[in-house]
């Protein structure tokens, strides 16, 4: 950023970078220097988060090569790997918590995904685009076509989202999957909290974004 | 520590400069005398043994940025100066350098001939103390772990508690996990490259055509050419056109060669070497015979075709890494069929189980196994990356 103090003198001004809002909110749902595992985890910015602040033992698993590369020169363990396939491969109960940000939409099989998540972390941490907020629902309703939104910008016939679902569609889910959700944050398009004690629907309608904490019920 | 610095001298003929680089290499050496044999897995002591090595770049104070690579089968120490049998560049040139991934300015870079080997480490080749003679087939079988615990006797000879990294393709990754298993504490990070837990079947197989080539040449003698004065090079020449088959790919080979003839026009209706693939092969078996000891290929496939981390550890992989710190990344790449991704990912799953920090990244290329010495902007990204990240994690400093 660069500020004008005095006529032709330009100060340049350094700027923490800060991560993502959805970053930190699935951060603070974290016990710190706990195992953690990433489901898609990108270029790492979560793991790197979660390893600065909270002090987790952060592993991660990414379909692509490149973000594959971009974590392993951050010093992050990841593996190249499918969760819609190699999240078989774990063991039950190998992490305290396994998330899956911003991803869900994007798996071929997300209650399969889901119920792997479950085993194989004590808790799980989901973090999506709700489907259901009155913006989308508005493009739908007059003008009839699938709504593209500065979240969700790629059109249908691009987009790697495959299973979109509403906060909704996740409760009913998390029920019939017998899951105990143990928090759960909806917040809009400036970051602002929709109210705690606010009904589904009303969450459903203004939440742009929504994180679930889940844990098993037994 | 100084370089030995190599000069090829033209007049000697290569088998005279191979036989010797067997006892007297032109390298660093460090002999092992009787007060320290080398207990091998075959329950003989090796005594006494020499390890003849490389080093690259300075160790810094602290004796914190060492990185030992590991070769393959038919590779040796000269990983970064002009091969003095040879007279080619250095096998990893391409990767270790200064400014390089594997950083000549920032690390401490040692790689040591293999025991079994013939460029000075104790091998097949060398002289039999007791006869005068070289061991041939006297030589006991040796496996990757005896080829480990000869590194870490190297190790212990420099001052080297513990490595930043331990690195290497093929044969090379074999060994880098074998140091995940045995020494697991001398090691803060492991990046074994296009490399298995065990050598499958296939594998073994084709081991065992390369060795029957050699052992069908007459001129093996059972072993005992050295004295009397043959060399199996036909038989070797054909067991490394078969290996070599092996590290390429279909794609590498056809985008290389296709079917186009050698320096004609027209087909000879003969068995000369009418296609280029032919003329190819041709070429790498009888350059390969020139640098390379017959029985030290025999020992060292041997050596391979033994490995099974799991084996020792009740046939579970994830057990035998259960006491390692260290960080690891597996690197594999998508066209190689003798060390395909499935093995890779055995790895990687055993050593999730056991809890070690892993990494694991698949490139895509045609090249197949042989992608790791070549050109290959992924992986050096990836190798630049993860070293960067060990040396940051343990505070490396610069030797000056």
């Amino acid at each position: 950023m660069l500020t004008s103090t005095s006529p032709g003198t330009f100060i340049a001004h350094t700027i923490p970078k800060t991560p993502r809002l959805d970053l930190v909110v699935v951060a603070n749902m974290v016990q710190p220097g706990s195992r953690v595992l990433d489901v898609g985890c990108g270029d790492g910015e979560l793991l790197q988060l979660l390893a600065e602040t909270r002090d987790v033992d952060a592993r991660g698993i990414e379909i692509s090569r490149d973000g594959v590369n971009e974590c392993v020169a951050k010093g992050l363990a990841v593996i190249q790997g499918d969760a819609d396939t190699d999240l078989a491969d774990y063991p039950d109960d190998t992490f305290d918590y396994v998330i899956l940000s911003q991803t869900l939409q994007a798996t071929r099989r997300p209650r399969w995904v889901l119920e792997q998540m479950l085993r194989i972390g004590k808790r799980v941490i989901v973090s999506f685009p709700n489907f259901g907020h009155w913006r989308i629902r508005g493009q739908l309703l007059w003008y009839g076509r699938m709504p593209l939104t500065k979240n969700l910008p790629v059109s249908w016939y691009d987009t790697p989202n495959i299973h979109f679902c509403t906060i909704r569609d996740f409760v009913d889910l998390a029920r019939e999957l017998d899951v105990k959700i143990e928090r759960a944050v909806a917040f809009g398009p400036s970051g602002g909290r929709v109210r705690f004690d606010a009904p589904w629907w009303f969450w459903n309608l203004f939440g742009e974004q929504a994180v679930f904490l889940l844990s098993r019920k037994n | 520590m100084t370089i030995v610095r190599i000069e090829r001298d033209e007049k000697t003929n290569r088998t005279d400069m191979v036989r010797r680089e067997v006892d007297e290499p032109r390298s660093q050496v460090v002999r092992f005398g009787a007060d320290k044999p080398l207990k091998l897995d075959a329950g003989v002591e090796l005594s006494p043994y020499q390890v003849a090595y490389q080093t690259y770049g300075e160790l810094n104070a602290d004796r914190s940025n060492a990185i030992l690579i590991c070769h393959a089968l038919t590779g040796d120490q000269h990983v970064h100066n002009v091969h003095p049998v040879t007279g080619k560049d250095g096998w990893w040139d391409s990767m270790v350098g200064p400014g390089l991934p594997i950083d000549t300015d920032r690390f401490f870079i040692i790689c040591a001939n293999v025991l079994g080997g013939c460029m000075g480490t104790t091998g097949p080749a060398s002289k039999d103390p007791t006869t005068g003679e070289a061991y041939g087939l006297s030589f006991p079988v040796v496996t990757v772990r005896d080829m480990v615990r000869a590194q870490a006797a190297l190790l212990d000879h420099l001052g080297i508690e513990q490595l930043l990294c331990v690195t290497g393709g093929s044969m090379g990754g074999m060994q880098v996990l074998q140091w995940a298993v045995t020494y697991p504490e001398r090691i803060f990070s492991a990046l074994p490259i296009a490399s298995a837990a065990r050598h499958s079947a296939q594998n073994i197989a084709f081991h065992e055509v390369g060795r029957q080539a050699v052992m069908a040449d007459p001129d093996w003698r059972d072993g005992k050419y050295l004295s009397q004065g043959t060399s199996p090079r036909r038989g070797l020449a054909v067991a490394r056109m078969a290996a070599h088959i092996t590290y390429l790919s279909d794609a590498a080979l056809h985008r290389k060669f296709g079917r186009r003839l050698q320096d004609r026009e027209l087909p000879t209706f003969g068995f000369d070497a009418d296609f280029q693939v032919e003329n190819y092969l041709r070429y790498q078996g009888s350059s390969f015979v020139e640098r390379f000891d017959a029985n030290s290929y025999l020992y060292i496939t041997r050596a391979m075709d033994y490995f099974d981390l799991a084996g020792e550890h009740g046939d579970v992989l994830a057990n035998a890494f259960r006491n390692l710190k260290a960080r690891v990344c597996m690197v594999s790449f998508t066209s190689d069929w003798l060390f395909p991704t499935e093995e890779a990912r055995q790895i990687v799953h055993a050593l999730n189980a056991a809890g070690a920090p892993v990494s694991f990244a698949e490139i895509e290329t045609d090249k197949g196994h042989d992608a790791f010495l070549l050109e290959e902007p992924e992986l050096f990204a990836i190798v630049r990356g993860f070293l960067d990240s060990a040396a940051k994690k343990r505070g490396v400093k610069a030797a000056k």
